[in-house]
């Protein structure tokens, strides 16, 4: 089987079409195991009570932030190298995702924050860096918005994303020195901190967020695909084959 | 190598040096924004040093980013970006030489400027050596992050407000410790481990920054 074939949209843009029901059904199943899990089988916390259920989306949100970064700025390494355009296009289409998911990751914060640490907001070393790396996305997400020509953008966005991602570490640290007050990391791969169950729902929550976010940047991938390529024949053809109901 | 990056700087001062207005507005920029701090929060001395180290370094950050649109913006319109590229020296080496020359001009005055206007904020003698010291290490930096910005959004409409957006979340390393130096001055620690990694960001921005820099440059001559 050849890979490079569906680095062309023309033969990635059927496909993808196939996948996404897929994976939007894996995001329920293993949404609704994770929020099962989280809300009927994991027990209170002993000193969170059951504030601490919020844990289930803010933590796959935030890694979920970071790890968009990462394969964002993979993409856009790989298409500045390669020249290929899918991955650009593919680039292109995670970076509203992980900005959401930074967000979501600082609301659901913010929102366990309040009873916890008794405010909405603290200028603490996580939260800080978080809130940074949504000023990144919106960076990205503003200089790709602001060229016309989508293959400058393409390549001006994957630089910036290639420099955004040297520095992810350089922002972590300092703003780590700067200041801290956030909770250690409860889970590590040597030692969890955490309930056997409550680890359980995290990662079946974390597994949801991940299919979700395949999911939706495909539908947009293959949004821009149609977008940039309308003067092909092959997007004439797809388009009249989903004008007639067939997929 | 050395002669085409002093070529380059040779040049851009001399360009610079004939615009000198654009040169003071910044530095006018700098002093005007310190000068609205006290007149935002009161002017009590107590809360004036507090405050100082910070707002120094933030408005210095909002002075070093101002003069950036312009880094390569007038060599792009008249065709010189073009020549440039075209000659057999790379276009890292005057992308270098353009850092440098940025940095000359919009950097190094801040630093001299900014011990007259921490004087306003009742910093001390040994907290405005130290002021002058961390801006002096840490502003090439800014030049070096902000010439990536300046090269990505070339040519690109509302370029001025996209370089912010683009730079300065990449700036917060650099403020937390320049910053850092001058609060541990006035709070008598030693700022010799922020002076440090004030060294290490600059070393790095300005080695690192030209090949970002020239890439992007070469998409915006496409």
């Amino acid at each position: 089987m050849n890979w490079y074939r569906f680095a062309s949209p023309q033969a990635f843009y059927p496909l993808a079409g196939r996948m996404i029901p897929w994976f939007w059904a894996l995001a329920a199943i293993f949404g609704i195991a994770g929020l099962v899990v989280g809300f009927l089988v994991a027990p209170g916390d002993a000193r969170q009570g059951e504030g601490y259920r919020i844990i289930f989306l803010h933590v796959p949100a935030s890694w979920m932030s970071m790890f968009i970064y990462l394969v964002m700025a993979f993409w856009a390494g790989l298409g500045l190298i390669f020249n290929f355009r899918l991955s650009h296009m593919m680039a292109r289409a995670l970076a509203p995702t992980g900005a959401m998911f930074a967000f979501l990751s600082l609301w659901t914060g913010s929102l366990w924050g309040k009873p916890m640490w008794g405010t909405w907001w603290a200028w603490d070393a996580r939260l800080t860096s978080e809130l940074i790396l949504l000023f990144l996305y919106v960076g990205f997400i503003a200089l790709q918005a602001a060229i016309d020509d989508p293959r400058r953008a393409d390549r001006a966005g994957a630089i910036l994303a290639l420099v955004g991602v040297v520095n992810i570490p350089i922002i972590y640290f300092s703003v780590k020195w700067w200041n801290t007050l956030h909770q250690g990391s409860s889970v590590n791969l040597a030692k969890s901190s955490m309930a056997a169950t409550m680890l359980c729902g995290m990662l079946l929550c974390a597994l949801a967020c991940w299919m979700y976010a395949i999911a939706v940047s495909l539908a947009r991938a293959r949004r821009i695909m149609i977008e940039r390529e309308k003067d092909t024949l092959w997007v004439r053809e797809e388009v009249m084959k989903e004008a007639k109901g067939g997929m | 190598m050395l002669r085409v990056i002093t070529a380059v700087i040779a040049r851009d001062l001399r360009l610079a040096l004939r615009r000198r207005a654009d040169i003071a507005a910044a530095l006018f920029f700098f002093v005007i924004v310190v000068s609205l701090f006290p007149l935002g929060v009161g002017p009590e001395p107590e809360r004036l040093r507090e405050i100082a180290p910070g707002v120094l370094w933030v408005a210095a950050l909002l002075a070093a980013q101002l003069s950036l649109p312009r880094l390569f913006a007038d060599d792009f319109r008249d065709g010189a970006l073009e020549q440039l590229a075209l000659t057999p020296p790379p276009l890292e080496l005057v992308a270098l030489g353009k850092i440098v020359a940025h940095w000359l001009v919009s950097g190094l005055p801040l630093a001299l400027l900014a011990p007259l206007l921490g004087l306003q904020f009742g910093l001390s003698g040994e907290a405005l050596a130290m002021l002058a010291a961390a801006l002096f290490i840490g502003t090439p930096a800014l030049s070096g992050i902000g010439a990536i910005g300046a090269a990505l959004t070339l040519g690109v409409r509302g370029g001025g407000v996209l370089v912010s957006l683009l730079i300065l979340p990449l700036y917060t390393p650099v403020l937390i410790f320049g910053a850092g130096a001058v609060e541990a001055t006035v709070a008598g620690i030693g700022a010799q481990a922020h002076l440090s990694l004030l060294a290490a960001l600059t070393l790095a921005g300005v080695f690192f920054a030209p090949w970002p820099v020239a890439a992007a440059l070469r998409i915006a001559l496409e």
